[in-house]
C-alpha cells in the first residue's frame, strides 16, 4: 500500500458514502411509498421531492469542492454553470409544454409576452431530449473551458480568480434578466408539464427523479474520487500546497486548474438539470451572486477537501435553511452570514473535521488534510 | 560529452528591478558533472541568479545557454524544468498535505506530465524502487507515510533534495540547503551532494564556510550582481576584492 | 411668485399691496418698463383691461379671443389673482381661454425674479405658450440679464417665438441666430420649417428659410454631439469617482492587510444610513432653518460609527484570519449578509435623504452641458480623499508604521510598534472611509440595504485591476472602469456595459495578471 496516510479517513468515507446511499436510494423512497400517511415514519412526496432538490444541490457541492477544497481554487461563480445547466434543460422542458401553455401557443408563454414570433435559433437544439440533456453539461462545460483558459494561463489566481469569477455571476444574473436575451427575463422559465412523455405533477414521476437524482449523485462521487485519488488528484492538493513548485517539478498547474474547473462545470450543469424538472422553475434568481456564494456554504461547513463533506455540507445547509425559513422567515440570512463567519474563522474543516478531531481524540492522531497557511495567492 | 563542457553558460545577464540591478552583467557558466558553490555577501544577487536560470524571473537582457544550444530565456518554469533543471528552494517548499511517499512519487521523472497521463498513471514498479531507494537515501524511509507538514525543518529539507533527486537533473540548483541544520546533518548532507555530482552537474548557493569548504573544489563570489571572483576555496579566500567584500566577516577571515 | 396664483382667497385682498411693495424691491424692471400702472383695482371702469376682464368670462368665444389678447398685451402680474378667480368660476371655454393669458402673464412676471432658476424657467415656459406678445419682454429681460445661461435661454426663447411672427425677415434671422446659440430645443421647430419647403406649394420665401434652418440644425447637432460627448465624460469621471471613494478603503485593507473586505459595502451602507439618521434628528429636534447644516454634521458621524463597526468587526472576525485571504473574504461576506438584513428589517426597503440646498441643482457651463452640483462633489471629494490618504500613509508618522507593519510584522514589533493597535486603526481608518463613501452616496442616490451590493463588484474589479495595495493603480483602474462603463453604456445599455467591462478587465489580465501596478522584486512571491 502505497498511500496509507489517507486510508483509514477513506475506509470510513467508504462507508458513510454506503450508509448514505442506502439511506437516500433506499430507505427514503420505501418510507415515502410502504408507510400509511400518517404514520411518523413517512416520508411525504413533499419530502422526497425536497430531498431530491438538496441531493441535486450535493452534485454542485461536489465540484466546487473539488476545485476549492482539493485544488485550493475558489470560484465564485458555480452558479453561473449551474444556471447554464438548468436553463437547458428548462428550454427543453419549455418546448415540451406545448400546446397546454396558457397562450395556447408552440412558443413558451413568455416569448407570447414579449412579442416574440419565432423560436429564437438557440432554441432549435432544444427541441429533443438528446439536445436538453447535452447542453446542460456541454454548455456549461464548454463556457467553463473558455473563461478557465483565459484565467488560468494567464495566472490570475487565488483572491483575484474568486473576483473574476464573482464579477461573472453577477454578469451572467445581469444578461439573464433580460428579456431580449430569449430566456424569459426576471421570471425565468416555468409552468413544464412533462419530460419525455411522463407527466411532472405525478408523484410517481417525481420519485423516479428522486432516484436519478440519488443515482447522478452517486456516480458524481465516483467520479471525483476517483480523480482524488488519481496522480492527478496529488497533482491538485500539490497546487494548493506549494503552486510553485508543482511548476518546478514539470507539470503545468493551469491545465491541472483548468481541467478540475471544466469538471467543475460539467458537474453544475448537472446539477442544474436535476434541480430543473424537480422544482418546477428556474429564474435568474438562482444563478447571481448570492447563490454562488451559497454552494461555498454548503462545501466549508460540510468540511472542504473531503468529497463527503461536500454532500453532507450541501444537505445539511439546505435542510436547515428549509425548516428555518418556515418558521422565521426573516432569519435565514442571519443565520447564513453567521454560518460563513463561525465555520470559517472557528472550525475551518466544517463537519467532517469535527468528526475527525472527536474520533482522533479517542483513538490516535491520524493527521488529516488541513488548509494550511490557506490557498490564498 | 566531456566534463570540460559547459552544461550551462550565462551570459551578461541583467535584472532590473525598477532601477535596482539585482543582477548587472552577469557571466556565469558551469561544466557538466561539476559541484559548484556560489557565495557573496547578502543582496549579491545568488538566489536572482538561480531564478533566471529556472525560469522564475526573466532577465531583462542577457542569455542563458543550457546543455547543447538551448536558450532558456523566455522559457517557462515547467519546460525549463522538462528540460532536466532541478531547483531546490531556500525555504523548504514540499507538499505539506500529502504524504513523504507522494512527495517524491509527484516529482518522479515521466515522459508526460499532461493531465490525462497523470490522470490514469499509476506508479511502474521501477519506479517504487527509486522511490524507496531515494527514500533511504534521505533518511526517510521510516517516515514514507507520514504527512509531509509534519516533518521537522531538516526533514523538509531533504526531502526536497529527493524531490529534486527524482526529476533527474542534468543541473542541480540548490539554494542553501544546510540552512537550519544541525552539524551532523550538515555533514550527511555534504556527502549526498558530493555524491550526487558524480552524475550531474549542481549549483550550490551557501553562506557556511565550513560546509563549503567541505564540499567546494570551485567557489565563484557574486558581488553586487556581478562574479568578481572565482577559483579554488584557497584562491579566492586570498583574494583581495572578497577581502575588502567580506571585511569583517569572521567566517572568511580565519 | 409662482405661488401667486395658489394664494388662498383670503389673502387676496392683500395680494396688490403684497404685490406691488415685492415689485418694487425686487423687480425695478416691471415697474421701469410699466410706468403708468398701478394698482388695477383703482382703474374706472371703462379701462380696456377691466372691459376685458369682463369679456372673458363671456360666451361670445371671438370676444373672449380679443379680450385674452388685450389682456396679454395690456395686462400684468396683478391680474393673475383675478384671472384665477375667472378661471376658478367658468366652464371649461373660460379656462381655456384663461390659461394662455395667466401663463404669458405670470411668466412675464417671473423673468424678473429673484433665482437665477426660476427665471430661466419662465423663459423657456414662454417659449413653450407660443405667444409672440412675449418677444419684446424677452429682449428686455435679456438685456438685463447677468447669469449667462439665463440670457441664453432668453434669447433662444425669444427666437423661438419669432418663428411664428409671419415677418419673413425676423424668421430668417431667428433661423439663424438659432443656430448660432446652438439650441438643441429648437431643432424640432427647425425641421417642420424644413418640411414646410417640401410641399409642392411652398413658396420661394419658405424655402430660403429651409436653406437657413438645415444649415442652423446642422450646426445645432454637430454641437450637441460634442456636448453630449462631454456630459458622457463628466459621467464617466463622476462614476469614477464614486469607485474610487469605495475602493480606496478596500485597497487599503487587501494591500496593507491582505483582507478582502466584502462587508465593504455594507460599511458603506452605515454610513448612508448614519446620514440619513442625523437627518431624521434635525428633522425632530432642530429648527428647519439649520436643516442643510445636518449634511456637513453628518459627515463626522458617518465616518465614525463606520469606523467604530470596522473596529468591532476586526476585534470580533479578522484578526483571526489574517493571511487568509480567501477565508477573510468568506467570513466578511456574511458580516455583510447580516448587515444587510439587519437594515432591512429595521428601516425597511427604501429611504432617501434630502439633498441640501447647496447641492441641489447644477450648473450649465456651456450649451448643452448641464453638470449637477452632487456629481461634482462627488468628484471634489474623491480627490480630497486620495490626497488624504496620500499624506497620511506617505507623510505622517502613522503611516509610516503601517507600512512597516505591512512589509514585516515581526520586525516592527521588535522595533516597538505595537502591531495589534496599527491593525485596528488601519482597519477602522478603511472602514471609516466606507462610511464617507456612503455619506456622500446618499447625495446620488437612495439609501437602502443593498446600496453597498451596487458598486462592490465593480469597485473590486477596481482592485483588482489596479494591482494591490497601489494607490496610483487604484486610481487609473476607477477611471478607466468607470469611464469606460459609461462610454459604452450609451451604445449597449448598462447591463451589456457591464459585461464589456468584465470582458474587458479579464483580457486586460491576461497582458497583467498582477493588475495595472503590480510589485515587483523579492517580494512580489511572498
Amino acid at each position: 500500500m502505497p498511500e496509507p496516510v489517507a486510508s483509514q479517513q477513506n475506509s470510513r468515507e467508504t462507508v458513510t458514502f454506503y450508509l448514505l446511499g442506502f439511506i437516500f436510494l433506499i430507505v427514503l423512497p420505501l418510507l415515502n411509498v410502504m408507510p400509511s400517511e400518517d404514520s411518523w415514519l413517512h416520508v411525504s412526496d413533499f419530502r422526497l421531492n425536497q430531498f431530491g432538490k438538496f441531493l441535486a444541490f450535493a452534485v454542485l457541492a461536489l465540484g466546487l469542492d473539488l476545485i476549492w477544497g482539493y485544488c485550493g481554487v475558489l470560484s465564485l461563480g458555480q452558479g453561473v454553470f449551474f444556471g447554464f445547466g438548468a436553463y437547458c434543460m428548462g428550454m427543453y422542458l419549455s418546448l415540451q409544454i406545448g400546446k397546454e401553455s396558457v397562450y395556447g401557443s408552440e412558443l413558451p408563454d413568455f416569448m407570447v409576452w414579449t412579442q416574440v414570433k419565432e423560436l429564437p435559433l438557440f432554441w432549435y437544439p432544444f427541441k429533443s431530449f438528446i439536445g436538453g440533456f447535452f447542453g446542460a453539461m456541454l454548455v456549461p462545460m464548454l463556457f467553463a473551458a473558455i473563461f478557465g483558459f483565459l484565467a488560468f494561463r494567464s495566472r490570475i489566481k487565488g483572491v483575484y480568480f474568486a473576483i473574476i469569477t464573482q464579477a461573472l455571476a453577477f454578469a451572467a444574473w445581469l444578461v439573464f434578466n433580460r428579456n431580449e436575451t430569449r430566456l424569459g427575463g426576471t421570471n425565468g422559465l416555468t409552468d413544464f408539464k412533462q419530460l419525455l412523455g411522463f407527466r411532472l405533477s405525478d408523484p410517481s414521476t417525481q420519485r423516479g427523479l428522486y432516484i436519478l437524482t440519488v443515482l447522478a449523485l452517486a456516480s458524481s462521487y465516483m467520479l471525483c474520487r476517483w480523480i482524488v485519488a488519481s496522480r492527478a488528484g496529488k497533482v491538485l492538493i500539490a497546487i494548493r500546497d506549494s503552486e510553485s513548485r508543482v511548476t518546478f517539478s514539470g507539470y503545468t498547474p493551469w491545465m491541472y486548474k483548468l481541467f478540475v474547473f471544466v469538471v467543475a462545470a460539467g458537474l453544475a450543469g448537472l446539477s442544474g438539470m436535476l434541480y430543473v424538472p424537480q422544482v418546477g422553475i428556474i429564474t435568474p434568481a438562482q444563478i447571481g451572486v448570492l447563490p454562488s456564494l451559497e454552494v461555498v456554504i454548503w462545501v466549508a461547513v460540510g468540511g472542504r477537501g473531503t468529497l463527503i463533506g461536500a454532500i453532507l455540507g450541501a444537505v445539511a445547509v439546505n435542510y436547515g435553511r428549509s425548516v428555518l425559513t418556515n418558521y422565521f422567515p426573516e432569519a435565514w440570512p442571519f443565520i447564513l452570514g453567521g454560518l460563513f463567519v463561525v465555520v470559517v474563522t472557528m472550525f475551518p474543516d466544517g463537519l467532517v473535521g469535527m468528526i475527525r478531531k472527536l474520533s482522533e481524540r479517542k483513538k490516535t492522531h491520524t493527521p488529516l488534510i488541513k488548509a494550511e497557511g490557506s490557498t490564498a495567492a | 560529452m566531456t566534463d570540460r563542457d559547459l552544461i550551462l553558460n550565462c551570459e551578461n545577464v541583467v535584472v532590473d528591478y525598477d532601477g535596482f540591478k539585482a543582477l548587472n552583467n552577469c557571466n556565469f557558466s558551469v561544466y557538466y558533472n561539476e559541484l559548484r558553490v556560489v557565495i557573496g555577501p547578502n543582496g549579491a544577487g545568488k538566489t536572482t541568479l538561480l531564478d533566471v536560470i529556472c525560469g522564475k524571473t526573466k532577465p531583462t537582457s542577457g542569455k542563458v545557454v543550457f546543455g547543447k544550444g538551448i536558450n532558456l530565456v523566455g522559457k517557462n518554469a515547467e519546460d525549463i524544468a522538462k528540460l532536466g533543471v532541478g531547483r531546490k528552494f531556500q525555504a523548504p517548499s514540499v507538499y505539506s498535505n500529502l504524504s513523504v511517499w507522494q512527495n517524491l512519487d509527484l516529482s518522479v521523472k515521466r515522459a508526460s506530465k499532461g493531465v490525462f497521463p497523470t490522470l490514469m498513471g499509476r506508479s511502474s514498479p521501477a519506479e517504487r524502487e527509486r522511490i524507496d531507494e531515494v527514500l533511504k537515501t534521505i533518511g526517510l524511509s521510516d517516515h514514507a507515510h507520514d504527512r509531509a507538514g509534519s516533518m521537522s525543518h531538516g526533514q523538509k529539507q531533504w526531502l526536497e533534495i529527493g524531490m529534486v533527486i527524482l526529476q533527474d537533473p542534468s543541473l542541480l540548483l540548490v539554494d542553501e540547503p544546510v540552512a537550519g541544520m544541525s552539524d551532523k546533518e550538515t555533514e550527511q548532507t555534504g556527502r549526498l551532494l558530493t555524491a550526487l555530482s558524480e552524475k550531474q552537474a549542481i549549483v550550490v548557493i551557501e553562506h557556511d564556510m565550513d560546509f563549503v569548504r567541505q564540499i567546494a573544489r570551485i567557489v565563484t563570489v557574486l558581488a553586487e550582481g556581478t562574479v568578481i571572483c572565482e577559483g579554488t576555496v584557497e584562491t579566492v579566500q586570498a583574494n583581495d576584492r572578497v577581502r575588502e567584500i567580506y571585511l569583517g566577516r569572521a567566517k572568511v577571515a580565519h | 411668485m409662482i405661488s401667486l396664483a395658489r394664494t388662498p382667497k383670503k389673502l387676496l385682498a392683500l395680494v396688490p399691496f403684497v404685490f406691488l411693495s415685492l415689485g418694487m424691491g425686487l423687480q425695478p424692471a416691471l415697474a421701469v418698463d410699466e410706468p403708468e400702472q398701478t394698482d388695477s383695482a383703482t382703474r374706472p371702469s371703462g379701462d380696456p383691461i377691466e372691459q376685458a376682464l369682463i369679456d372673458l368670462k363671456g360666451e361670445d368665444a371671438a370676444a373672449r379671443n380679443k379680450a385674452a389678447e388685450v389682456l396679454i398685451e395690456k395686462g400684468d402680474a396683478s391680474l393673475i389673482p383675478r384671472l384665477d378667480e375667472i378661471r376658478e368660476m367658468g366652464g371649461r371655454a373660460v379656462r381655456q381661454a384663461v390659461k394662455p393669458v395667466v401663463d404669458v402673464l405670470k411668466n412675464r412676471a417671473n423673468l424678473a425674479s429673484d433665482s437665477p432658476d426660476s427665471r430661466r424657467s419662465a423663459a423657456s415656459d414662454l417659449a413653450s405658450t407660443g405667444r409672440k406678445e412675449a418677444i419684446p419682454y424677452l429682449k428686455q429681460a435679456a438685456e438685463k440679464e447677468q447669469v449667462w445661461w439665463v440670457r441664453y435661454t432668453m434669447e433662444e426663447s425669444r427666437h423661438f417665438l419669432e418663428l411664428n411672427s409671419g415677418d419673413p425677415a425676423v424668421q430668417l434671422e431667428a433661423v439663424k441666430k438659432l443656430g448660432e446659440l446652438r439650441s438643441l430645443n429648437s431643432v424640432t421647430a427647425l425641421k417642420e420649417l424644413v418640411e414646410a419647403a417640401q410641399q409642392a406649394d411652398a413658396t420661394d420665401q419658405q424655402k430660403i428659410l429651409a436653406a437657413a434652418a438645415e444649415a442652423a440644425i446642422d450646426r445645432i447637432e454637430s454641437w450637441s454631439s460634442w456636448a453630449s460627448a462631454i456630459e458622457t465624460l463628466f459621467r464617466g469621471i463622476s462614476l469614477s469617482s464614486i469607485l474610487l471613494i469605495m475602493s480606496l478603503g478596500l485597497a487599503i485593507v487587501f494591500g496593507l492587510m491582505g483582507v478582502i473586505n466584502m462587508a465593504h459595502g455594507e460599511l458603506m451602507m452605515i454610513g448612508a444610513y448614519a446620514t440619513f439618521i442625523t437627518q431624521q434628528a434635525f428633522i425632530a429636534w432642530l429648527s428647519p432653518d439649520v436643516f442643510d447644516w445636518y449634511f456637513p454634521v453628518a459627515l463626522p458621524v458617518a465616518f465614525l460609527s463606520a469606523a467604530l463597526f470596522g473596529w468591532v468587526l476586526e476585534a470580533t472576525v479578522i484578526r483571526f484570519l489574517y493571511g487568509r485571504l480567501l477565508e477573510t473574504l468568506l467570513a466578511t461576506w456574511g458580516v455583510s449578509l447580516i448587515l444587510m438584513q439587519a437594515a432591512r428589517v429595521y428601516f425597511g426597503d427604501l429611504t432617501a435623504v434630502i439633498a441640501p440646498g447647496a447641492l441641489r441643482g447644477g450648473a450649465q457651463v456651456m450649451v448643452g452641458v448641464y453638470l449637477p452640483y452632487n456629481r461634482i462633489f462627488i468628484i471634489v471629494l474623491s480627490i480630497i480623499c486620495v490626497m488624504g490618504i496620500y499624506f497620511l500613509l506617505f507623510r505622517s508618522n502613522l503611516g509610516i508604521r503601517v507600512r512597516s507593519v505591512t512589509q514585516n510584522r515581526n520586525m516592527s514589533a521588535c522595533l516597538g510598534i505595537p502591531t495589534r493597535k496599527v491593525d485596528s486603526y488601519t482597519f477602522a481608518f478603511a472602514s471609516g472611509l466606507a462610511g464617507i463613501a456612503g455619506w456622500a452616496l446618499t447625495m446620488v442616490g437612495n439609501v437602502d440595504p443593498g446600496l453597498g451590493q451596487n458598486y462592490i463588484v465593480d469597485a473590486f474589479m477596481v482592485v483588482v485591476t489596479g494591482g494591490v495595495g497601489k494607490l496610483a493603480g487604484t486610481i487609473w483602474a476607477s477611471l478607466g472602469i468607470g469611464g469606460l462603463n459609461k462610454l459604452i453604456e450609451p451604445v449597449s445599455g448598462a447591463v451589456y456595459g457591464k459585461v464589456f467591462v468584465l470582458v474587458g478587465v479579464i483580457l486586460f489580465l491576461q497582458w497583467r495578471p498582477q493588475g495595472l501596478f503590480a510589485a515587483k522584486g523579492r517580494s512580489a512571491d511572498a
